[in-house]
C-alpha cells in the first residue's frame, strides 16, 4: 500500500530523532509504523532462501473436498477469486485424484510405447528431456467442474463452483515427435494412456489428438518441474481437453484398434441424457466464462468504483468477446480482454463499473472465436437435463447485496 | 493452391514416419507383458483364467465389504454402492452402478484389476478377480451362481446398459452468433 501514498516531505530533524530513537528501543514497532518513503534506519531484511516462499500474511490455499471415505479420491480448488492473470502459481493448481499422489523415483521412472507400434520403445526421463521441447500456457479443468449447478447446488464461493480450474505454462516434447520414434501401425487408431498411480487410472484418446502437434509429453510446469499432485515426473497435456485425459504420472502408452472403455471413460465422465442414454468421449471444454471479483463471499465495503475482472477459457480456441451485465441481464457490454488471448488458455476480462449501492445481479458471458456462445443454465437444462453433470458451462450470475454482500444468484 | 498443399504433405510423410532421434531403448517382450494391464471390450487383453460367484463371495466378504457393504449397497457419501439402479437412468432420479450404468463387464474386471482393493491393489491373482466380478455380477442379477466367467465368457456378459451410450453430440446447444 505505502508505494501508492503520496511522496511525504523529508520529515524534520527531531521527528527523525525520535523515530531513529524508537527503531533502536524497539525495533518492530518501528518497522510496522513506519513505511519505506522516509529514511528511518531499519534492521537489515532477512537472509536469501535457496527456495522462495510467500510473505507470510498472505494464506490463499486451495479447498480440499474428498469425495469417499477413502482419502485420495478427492479434489482441491484453485481459490480464483484471489489470483492475478492467466497463470495459477503451481501450489495452488487444482487436483482431481482418484487414487492419491504417488510418489514416484524420476530416476527410474520409465514411460512404456508399444501395441501397433512398428518399434516398441521404454524411455527414461532424460530420454524424454533430450527431445526437442516446447512451451504452451493452457488452461486445465476438471470434466466435472460445477457439477452441482446443473442440479440446482451452488456453492457459496467462485473457488466452490469454479475451483476446478487452472491455468499454466506447461513444458514438454510434442507426443507426436516420440510416437514417430516408435513408428504406428496403420491399424493403430487409440492410445490407451496409462498413470503409475495406485488405481493404474487410464483414458483412450483417439490417435488424431495424439498426434496433434499440440499435445505434449508435459515435465514442466511454470518453469520447474511438474508439482506430485500434477503428475511428476511425467504427464499428458492435451490442450482444451477434459482434465481427465491429462493423465498424470504416466507410465504406458498403448497403441490400439478401438478403445479400451476403460472405468473412467465409461462409468464416470460420460454424461447422462434426459432420455436415459449417455454421451461418452466427451473430451473438449466449451466455452465458458466467470467473475471472479467481486464473487460469492466477498464484500463491496463502499459505493463508487470496482473494476469486475474474471476469466473466459475455451476448449476450441481463443475467446473472441466477454460481455458483462450489471443489471441482472438486462443489458450487457463489452469486456476488455487482457493480452495475452491465446488458444485455449485462460483468458482474463476487466471491465470498469460503479456500484450505486442498491442490490443488482452481476454475470459475464462469452463467445469463443467458433461462434459458440455460452449457453444460461436454462438453456442448458432444456437440452441436457439436470443429471448429465459433466461439462457444464452455464453462466453463473452474482447477487450484490445493498449491504455490499456478494452471493451466488 | 490444394494440390501445392497436397504434394507438400506427400513429401513430409517420409520425414513424419522416421525415427529421427534415436532416443529411448527397445522394450523386451517380457518387460510389456508385465507392464501391459490392457484389458478390451472383446476380451483381448484378459488372463486365462475362472471364477464365478460361489468362489468370489468369501473374497468379497474378506476384501470389500468392508467399504462396499455385505451385499454391494455401498454406504452413502462413503463408497460408491456396486449393485441396483438398473431401469433408473431415465427416470427423475438415476442411480448409476456398475450394474446399472457400466457397459462392459470387461471394464468391472479391468477396474478391479487396476485400482482394487482401494488400499492394496494388484494383489489378487487373475482367478479372484474373474470370482469377485461374478459375484458382483451376481449381486445385481445379471449372471448366476455358478457362472464361470472366463477369459472368452466374461466379454460376452450381456450387460444392461450396454447400450446405452452415444457419441459427442455437442456443441448441442445452440445460441451460437
Ligand atoms: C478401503 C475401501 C475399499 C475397499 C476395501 C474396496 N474398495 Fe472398491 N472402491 C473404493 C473407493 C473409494 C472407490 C471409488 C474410487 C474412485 O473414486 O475412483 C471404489 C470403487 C469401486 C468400484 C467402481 C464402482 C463405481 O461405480 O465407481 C468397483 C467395481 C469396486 N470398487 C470394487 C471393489 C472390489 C471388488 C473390492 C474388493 C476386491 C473393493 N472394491 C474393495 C473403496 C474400496
Amino acid at each position: 500500500m505505502s508505494v501508492l501514498r503520496p511522496q511525504k516531505k523529508k520529515p524534520e530533524r527531531s521527528r527523525r530523532k525520535f523515530l531513529a530513537v524508537a527503531a533502536v528501543a524497539g525495533g518492530s514497532v518501528a518497522l510496522t509504523s513506519c513505511g519505506n518513503t522516509d529514511d528511518t534506519p531499519v534492521p537489515t531484511g532477512a537472509n536469501m532462501r535457496p527456495y522462495g516462499e510467500r510473505a507470510p500474511q498472505e494464506k490463499i490455499r486451495r479447498t480440499i473436498r474428498e469425495l469417499t471415505a477413502s482419502p485420495g479420491t478427492g479434489s482441491s480448488r484453485t481459490p480464483l477469486q484471489d489470483l492475478y492473470g492467466i497463470i495459477t502459481p503451481s501450489a495452488l493448481h487444482y487436483e482431481r485424484h482418484h487414487a492419491g499422489v504417488p510418489a514416484i523415483d524420476p530416476a527410474t521412472h520409465t514411460l512404456l510405447i508399444h501395441g501397433l507400434v512398428d518399434k516398441p520403445l521404454v524411455f527414461t526421463l532424460d530420454d524424454i528431456r533430450r527431445f526437442p521441447a516446447t512451451s504452451r500456457i493452457t488452461f486445465l479443468e476438471c470434466g466435472g467442474n460445477s457439477v452441482g449447478e446443473q442440479g440446482g447446488k451452488f456453492p457459496e464461493t467462485v473457488q466452490g463452483s469454479h475451483g476446478l480450474l487452472s491455468g499454466a505454462q506447461w513444458t514438454g516434447v510434442p507426443l507426436a515427435t516420440v510416437l514417430r520414434e516408435v513408428g504406428l501401425k496403420p491399424e493403430a487408431k487409440w492410445m490407451l494412456a496409462e498413470g503409475a498411480d495406485a488405481c493404474r487410472m487410464a483414458r483412450s484418446i483417439p490417435i488424431e489428438k495424439a498426434l496433434d502437434p499440440e499435445v505434449l509429453l508435459a515435465y514442466g510446469q511454470n518453469g520447474e518441474a511438474l508439482r506430485p499432485e500434477n503428475g511428476y515426473p511425467l504427464r499428458l497435456i492435451i490442450p482444451g481437453w477434459e482434465g481427465n485425459t491429462n493423465v498424470k504420472w504416466l507410465r504406458r502408452l498403448h497403441l490400439t484398434d478401438q478403445p479400451a472403455m476403460s472405468s473412467k471413460e465409461t462409468g464416470y465422465y460420460t454424461e447422462l441424457r434426459p432420455d436415459g442414454k449417455a454421451e461418452m468421449f466427451t473430451f473438449v471444454m466449451e466455452a465458458r466464462s466467470v467473475i471472479t471479483r467481486p464473487s460469492g463471499g466477498q464484500k463491496l465495503t463502499s459505493h463508487g468504483f470496482h473494476e469486475i475482472v474474471g476469466l473466459a477459457w475455451t476448449g476450441r480456441g481463443k475467446i473472441r468477446q466477454v460481455e458483462v451485465s450489471v443489471d441482472n441481464g438486462k443489458t450487457w457490454a463489452e469486456a476488455e480482454l487482457q493480452e495475452p488471448v491465446l488458444p485455449k488458455a485462460l483468458t482474463a476480462f476487466r471491465f470498469p463499473w460503479r456500484w450505486n449501492g442498491e442490490e443488482t445481479v452481476i454475470q459475464c458471458r462469452c463467445t469463443d472465436e467458433t461462434g459458440y456462445l455460452q449457453p444460461t443454465r436454462e438453456e442448458l437444462i432444456a437440452v441436457r437435463g439436470l443429471y448429465s453433470g459433466y461439462h457444464y458451462n452455464g453462466l453463473r450470475p452474482w447477487r450484490i447485496h445493498a449491504t455490499g454482500e456478494v452471493q451466488s444468484a | 493452391m490444394h494440390r501445392v498443399l497436397l504434394l507438400l504433405l506427400l513429401l513430409l510423410i517420409p520425414v513424419l514416419v522416421q525415427a529421427q532421434y534415436e532416443l529411448g531403448r527397445p522394450a523386451t517382450s517380457k518387460e510389456i507383458q508385465a507392464a501391459d494391464i490392457t484389458v478390451m471390450p472383446d476380451g483381448r487383453g484378459l488372463p486365462v483364467g475362472q471364477g464365478n460367484a460361489v468362489a468370489g463371495e468369501p473374497i468379497y466378504k474378506s476384501r470389500c465389504a468392508v467399504c462396499h457393504g455385505p451385499k454391494g449397497e455401498g454406504r452413502k457419501g462413503e463408497y460408491p454402492a456396486l449393485v441396483g439402479g438398473v431401469g433408473t437412468l431415465a427416470t427423475p432420479k438415476p442411480v448409476k452402478t456398475v450394474g446399472s450404468y457400466w457397459p462392459f463387464a470387461t471394464t468391472v474386471w479391468d477396474h478391479i484389476n487396476r485400482a482394487m482393493p482401494f488400499n492394496t491393489p494388484h494383489i489378487l491373482p487373475p482367478n479372484d478377480v474373474y470370482a469377485v466380478t461374478a459375484f458382483i455380477l451376481h449381486l445385481n442379477g445379471i449372471v448366476s451362481r455358478e457362472e464361470q466367467l472366463t477369459e472368452k465368457t466374461l466379454p460376452k456378459v450381456a450387460m444392461p446398459n450396454r447400450n446405452g451410450f452415444v457419441p459427442d453430440s455437442r456443441p448441442d446447444i445452440k445460441a451460437h452468433r
